[in-house]
C-alpha cells in the first residue's frame, strides 16, 4: 500500500502539470446524487473494506451483493409494467395485452381520487377520474378490473397507499369469487404512508391512524394472506420529489424503521412481519452511482434488522426491492431519447440487483403512454436480460474500486442523516417538523439550478435542442368515462342492500373508535359493495385529515 | 375626493376586492393609502384585536384557523393578518400560513391576508397596523394576528393586539419557549397547544409557576389553557376565555388604556417613520459623507461633532 | 410598474401531490424577490380564487400534473372573470399536451410552462407582462 500511496502521487503530480495545459471538463465533477466524483480510484479507497464482512456473498449477511444465491441466472427479475387508466374494462384489456407481452405480473394504477378515497361522483374528483389511472369505486369495478385474469397465478402489485387496506380487501373478495383463498394470493400493495406525507401528496388521514391502518394490514395478512407483500416502502417518489441517491436511501430506510417499530409496538413479532416488508427505489441516469445505491441500501438494512431490531430470519435482514426507472429523467423535447436514458436505468437496476422492475416509456412526460411506447419499454428490459449479459453473473461491479468505495460513502452519509433523524424522534417527528421535506426540497434546488447554469447537461433540453414538431397520436382519456364512472355508482347503489350497508359502515365506525384490527370490518363492507369513497369516509369522520405545512 | 368616499363606502360594506387592494397599497406606501387610511380611522375602533405568537412549529396557523372557525360557529366575522419573514438578502418571502387555512378560504365571513415582514423586525410586517385597520374597518368582529414565530422577541404584537396568546408546546426542547424569547411578560391568556403529547403536564406546571413569578400586573391572570389545535380541542374554551378577558378588561378600564397608549406608540412610530426618512435624505444628499466617512476614518473629525452638524441641518435641536 | 414588491400565489389545484415544480418555482420566485404566497395541494377553483383576491396578488400560477388541467384551469379564469377580476396574470404548468395550449390560452390561461422550462423564464415572463 505504500507503494502504491508514492506511486499514486507521482501519478498525480504528473496530471497536475499536465492541466496546466489541458484542462479537464469542469472544475468539480458531480454525480446525478450531487457527490463529488474523484479523478481516479485505486486500492487506497476501498482499503478499509473487508471483503467477508463488508460485501460477502450472495444471499447472505450483509446482503450487499445480492439476496438470492445465484441472482438471474436462476431466474430473471419480474418484468412488471405499471398500467392503469380510464375503466376497469379498458385497464383490465391493457393488462391481457401485457401479459400476452411476456410481463409476469401485474402492477395497477389507480387514478388520484381512488387514491384519496373519493368515489367519482365527488366534487373533488372532477376533471380527474380515470387520468392517472384506473377509477375503482366499489368492488364491481375490481370484478371487472381482474375478469378473465386468474389471481393464484398472477402476482399483482397496486400502488395504492391511503386506502391500501380497502384495495387489498376489494382485491381478496376478487379472489373469492374466483374460487381463490387468500393464501394463494402473491402480490404487493405500496401501503407506505409515510412518503405521502414526504413526497407524493396522496394520504387521507394524519400519521397515527395512518400507521394504524398499516400495522392492521400487517397483523392481517401474516395470518390470512402470508404471501402477500404488505408494504413497499418507497424511495421512488422521495427521488421523484428531488433527493439525493444517498438521501433517497436514508429517508426510506428511516421510514423502514419507523414501521417496524409501529408494528413491534403494536405487539407483533419481528420475525412474523419482516419478511413482509419489500422495498421500491428509483433507477436515476448516474448509472454507477445507482449500482452502488442499490448495494449499500441492502447492506445498511441487514445490519438495521439483524442488530437493532435483533431479526434472527435471514428473509428479515433481506432487503427485496422493485425499481422503476426514473419519471423526473424524461424529457418533453425529442422524446425518443428516453429510450437511451430509460436502458442506463434499468442496466443500473439489473447491476444492482432488483427484483422486478418497471421500465418507463418514451412519451410519459407529455401524457399516458401508447401501446407502442410501452411495448418499447418492455422490450427494453428483455434486451438487456437477454443479449446484454448483464445478467449472466452475480453483481458484477463489485470490486470495482470506485463502486465499492461509493457504496461505503453512500452508507455512511445514509447513516448520518438515519442518526439525524433518530435525534428527532424518528421518521414520523421529522416529517411533522418538516425535516425531511425541507431537505429534499433543498436538493431539488439546486438541481434545478445547477441545468439553469448548465452546469449539469440534459440532452435536448439545455444543450443539444432542435426545433420540434409537436407530437402526435398521445393517449387521451375521454372524458366520457367520468360520466360512466359516475352512472355505476348510481346504478350500484340502487342496486345492492343499502340497509346492510349502513349496518358494516356503523360497525366500522364503531371499530375505529375501538382498539380491534379493521381489515375483517373493511372486508365485510367492500363485500356487500360499500363504496371506497363511503368506507373512507366513516375514516376520515372518525380520524380527520392530515393537512401538510408548507415546507419551501 | 368623491372616489376616496367611494373606497370607504365599498371597505365599510364589506368588498373583498377594495379591501384587499387597500392593504396592498398600505403594504407597498403608496401615496393613495394614506388618504385612505386617514378617511377610515373614523369607522375603526370596533374589532377585537388578537396577537397571537410562540415558538416555531408550536402550530400557531392551525390554531388560528380553529380559532376562526370557532368565532364563525359563533357568527362572527374574522379577519387573520399572518406575517411570515422577508428575506433580507432579496427581499422576497415565501408566505405560506394559508396552507393549514384552506378550509376558511372560501367563508365568506373570513378574510385572510398575508403578509412579509419586509425588513420590520420585532415579528410583525410594517403595516401590519394598516393592515388591521382596514380589517376592522370591513367589519370584522375579531382580527387574528399570527406573528412571525421564528423564535426571536416578537413583542411588538402588544403594540397593536387587544389580547395576547402566547401559544407554546411540549417537547420542543427548550422548557419554556415563551421564556426565552421574553414572552411570559406580555401574554395575557398562555396556551399549551398539542397538549397530548408527553411532558404537556409538565410545561403546564412550570407556565403557571413562572405566572406566580410573574408579579402584580393589570387585569386577570393569564390562565393557562390545554389545546389539541389539530383536533380542535380546547378551542370553545379558548375562545369563551379571550371574550372573558375582552369583558373583564373592559370592566376595568384596561382595554382603553391599552387602546390609549398603543395609538400613543403609534403616532410616535409614524413620527421616527418620518424622522428616520428624513436622515436618509440627509444623508443621501450629503455629498460630502464619503468625505467625512475618510475624514472619520482618519481621525480627523469624530462622530459626535458629524451628527451634530448633521442634525443641525435636519433641525434637530 | 415601480419598484413595489410582486405577489405572486402559487396554487396547486386538483388531486395530483407532485408538487416538486410548484415549490421549485415558488423558491425561485422568492430568491428574485417576490412574496410567493403558497397554498399547498389539492385546492378547490373556488379556494385559489378566494385566495387571489383576498391576497391581492399580481399573479396566480398553478400546477397540474394529472391532465386534470383542461377542466380545472378555465374553472378558475371564470371564476375571476366572475369575480371582475381582470388584473390578474395567470399562468399554468405542468404535463400539459401543446394541443392542448391553444384551448388555455383561449380561456385566459395567459402562459404555459411545461417541464424543462427554466425558472429564469418564468420569473422574466412574469416581470414582463404584468398586468398592473
Amino acid at each position: 500500500m505504500a507503494d502504491l500511496r508514492e506511486q499514486f502521487a507521482a501519478w498525480s503530480a504528473k496530471v497536475q502539470k499536465g492541466l496546466e495545459k489541458h484542462k479537464e471538463r469542469k472544475e468539480v465533477f458531480l454525480s446525478g446524487g450531487g457527490a463529488e466524483v474523484k479523478r481516479l480510484y485505486t486500492p487506497e479507497d476501498i482499503a478499509g473494506i473487508d471483503y467477508l464482512t463488508d460485501i460477502g456473498f450472495p444471499g447472505q449477511y450483509p446482503y450487499t451483493r445480492g439476496v438470492q444465491t445465484t441472482m438471474y441466472r436462476g431466474r430473471l427479475w419480474t418484468m412488471r409494467q405499471y398500467a392503469g387508466f380510464a375503466t376497469a374494462e379498458e385497464s383490465n384489456k391493457r393488462y391481457k395485452f401485457l401479459i400476452e407481452q411476456g410481463s409476469k405480473g401485474l402492477s395497477v394504477a389507480f387514478d388520484l381520487p381512488t387514491q384519496i378515497g373519493y368515489d367519482s361522483d365527488h366534487h373533488l374528483s372532477e376533471g380527474e377520474v380515470g387520468k392517472v389511472g384506473v377509477a375503482i369505486d366499489s368492488l364491481k369495478d375490481m370484478e371487472t378490473l381482474f375478469d378473465g385474469i386468474p389471481l393464484d397465478k398472477v402476482s399483482t402489485s397496486m400502488t395504492i397507499n391511503a386506502p391500501a387496506a380497502v384495495l387489498l380487501a376489494m382485491y381478496i373478495a376478487v379472489a373469492e369469487k374466483q374460487g381463490v383463498t387468500p393464501d394463494q394470493l402473491r402480490g404487493t400493495i405500496q401501503n407506505d404512508i409515510l412518503k405521502e406525507y414526504i413526497a407524493r401528496g396522496t394520504y387521507i388521514f394524519p400519521p397515527s391512524p395512518s400507521m394504524r391502518l398499516i400495522t392492521n394490514v400487517f397483523e392481517y395478512c401474516s395470518k390470512e394472506v402470508p404471501q402477500w407483500n404488505t408494504i413497499s416502502i418507497s424511495g421512488y417518489h422521495i427521488r421523484e420529489a428531488g433527493s439525493s441517491a444517498v438521501q433517497e436511501v436514508a429517508f426510506t430506510l428511516a421510514n423502514g424503521i419507523a414501521y417496524v417499530e409501529a408494528a413491534i409496538a403494536a405487539g407483533l413479532e419481528v420475525d412474523d412481519f419482516a419478511p413482509r416488508l419489500s422495498f421500491f427505489f428509483n433507477s436515476h441516469n448516474d448509472l454507477l452511482e445507482e449500482v452502488a445505491k442499490f448495494r449499500a441500501a441492502r447492506k445498511l438494512w441487514a445490519e438495521i434488522m439483524r442488530d437493532r431490531f435483533g431479526a434472527k430470519n435471514p428473509k428479515s435482514q433481506a432487503l427485496k426491492f422493485h425499481t422503476q426507472t426514473a419519471g423526473c429523467t424524461l424529457t418533453a423535447q425529442q422524446p425518443d431519447n428516453n429510450i437511451v436514458r430509460v436502458t442506463i436505468q434499468t442496466l443500473a437496476a439489473v447491476m444492482g440487483g432488483t427484483q422486478s422492475l418497471h421500465t418507463n416509456s418514451r412519451d410519459e412526460a407529455l401524457a399516458l403512454p401508447t401501446e407502442e411506447s410501452v411495448r418499447i419499454a418492455l422490450r427494453t428490459q428483455q434486451i438487456v436480460a437477454y443479449e446484454s449479459g448483464v445478467a449472466d453473473t452475480v453483481d458484477p461491479l463489485a470490486g470495482s474500486y470506485y463502486v465499492e468505495s461509493l457504496t461505503a460513502q453512500i452508507i455512511e452519509g445514509a447513516k448520518a442523516y438515519i442518526e439525524r433523524i433518530d435525534q428527532l424522534g424518528g421518521a414520523p417527528k421529522a416529517i411533522e417538523r418538516g425535516y425531511i421535506q425541507q431537505e429534499i426540497m433543498d436538493s431539488a434546488y439546486h438541481y434545478q439550478k445547477s441545468i439553469e447554469s448548465k452546469e449539469r447537461i440534459v440532452v435536448g433540453v439545455n444543450q443539444f435542442q432542435i426545433e420540434e414538431e409537436p407530437p402526435k397520436g398521445l393517449l387521451r382519456v375521454d372524458p366520457a368515462v367520468e360520466v360512466m364512472q359516475k352512472s355505476k355508482i348510481a346504478e350500484l347503489k340502487a342496486q345492492r342492500d343499502s340497509q346492510k350497508v349502513a349496518e358494516l359502515l356503523k360497525a366500522l365506525r364503531e371499530a375505529c373508535n375501538s382498539d380491534e384490527n379493521l381489515m375483517p370490518y373493511i372486508l365485510e363492507a367492500v363485500r356487500a359493495y360499500a363504496t371506497l369513497g363511503e368506507i373512507c369516509q366513516v375514516m376520515r369522520d372518525e380520524f380527520g385529515e392530515y393537512v401538510a405545512a408548507a415546507m419551501l | 375626493m368623491r372616489e376616496l368616499g367611494l373606497t370607504i363606502d365599498k371597505i365599510i360594506a364589506g368588498d373583498v376586492r377594495t379591501a384587499s387592494r387597500v392593504i396592498s397599497f398600505a403594504e407597498n406606501e403608496d401615496a393613495r393609502a394614506a388618504h385612505i387610511l386617514k378617511a377610515l380611522f373614523a369607522h375603526t375602533g370596533r374589532a377585537k384585536v388578537i396577537g397571537i405568537t410562540g415558538a416555531p412549529g408550536s402550530g400557531k396557523s392551525t390554531l388560528t384557523d380553529k380559532l376562526a372557525k370557532e368565532m364563525r360557529r359563533r357568527d362572527k366575522k374574522v379577519g387573520i393578518v399572518a406575517v411570515d419573514p422577508t428575506s433580507p438578502f432579496t427581499g422576497g418571502a415565501i408566505l405560506g400560513d394559508r396552507i393549514r387555512m384552506s378550509s376558511l378560504a372560501t367563508d365568506p365571513g373570513v378574510f385572510i391576508r398575508s403578509m412579509g415582514t419586509r425588513g420590520q423586525l420585532g415579528g410583525l410586517a410594517k403595516n401590519t397596523m394598516s393592515a388591521v385597520r382596514i380589517l376592522d374597518a370591513f367589519g370584522c368582529d375579531y382580527i387574528f394576528i399570527e406573528t412571525v414565530g421564528v423564535g426571536q422577541s416578537e413583542v411588538d404584537i402588544i403594540k397593536l393586539a387587544d389580547l395576547v396568546l402566547i401559544v407554546n408546546v411540549p417537547g420542543l426542547g427548550d422548557d419554556i419557549q415563551a421564556i426565552k424569547a421574553g414572552l411570559m411578560e406580555i401574554g395575557d391568556i398562555m396556551v399549551v397547544n398539542k397538549a397530548d403529547k408527553e411532558g404537556a403536564d409538565r410545561l403546564v406546571i412550570e407556565l403557571e409557576t413562572m405566572l406566580d413569578f410573574r408579579g402584580e400586573q393589570e387585569g386577570l391572570r393569564p390562565p393557562v389553557l390545554r389545546t389539541i389545535a389539530q383536533d380542535g380541542e380546547g378551542v370553545p374554551t379558548l375562545c369563551d376565555q379571550i371574550d372573558i378577558h375582552f369583558e373583564h378588561n373592559q370592566k376595568i378600564g384596561l382595554l382603553e388604556k391599552r387602546r390609549r397608549r398603543n395609538l400613543r406608540l403609534e403616532v410616535e412610530n409614524l413620527l421616527l417613520d418620518r424622522f428616520t426618512r428624513r436622515m436618509r435624505q440627509v444623508i443621501t444628499a450629503a455629498d460630502e459623507m464619503d468625505n467625512l466617512t475618510e475624514s472619520l476614518y482618519n481621525r480627523e473629525t469624530d462622530p459626535y461633532t458629524v451628527a451634530e452638524t448633521l442634525g443641525e441641518s435636519m433641525k434637530l435641536p | 410598474m415601480s419598484d413595489r414588491t410582486i405577489r405572486v400565489l402559487i396554487a396547486k389545484p386538483g388531486l395530483d401531490g407532485h408538487d416538486r415544480g410548484a415549490k421549485v418555482i415558488a423558491r425561485a420566485l422568492r430568491d428574485a424577490g417576490m412574496e410567493v404566497i403558497y397554498t399547498g395541494l389539492r385546492q378547490t377553483p373556488e379556494q385559489i380564487v378566494a385566495a387571489a383576491v383576498q391576497e391581492d396578488v399580481d399573479v396566480l400560477g398553478m400546477s397540474i400534473l394529472s391532465g386534470a388541467h383542461n377542466t380545472l384551469f378555465p374553472k378558475v379564469t371564470a371564476l375571476l372573470k366572475e369575480q371582475g377580476v381582470d388584473d390578474v396574470l395567470v399562468f399554468g404548468g405542468g404535463v400539459i399536451p401543446d394541443e392542448d395550449i391553444p384551448f388555455l390560452k383561449g380561456h385566459g390561461i395567459e402562459a404555459i410552462f411545461t417541464p424543462g422550462t427554466s425558472t429564469e423564464d418564468v420569473i422574466a415572463y412574469i416581470q414582463n407582462n404584468l398586468k398592473r
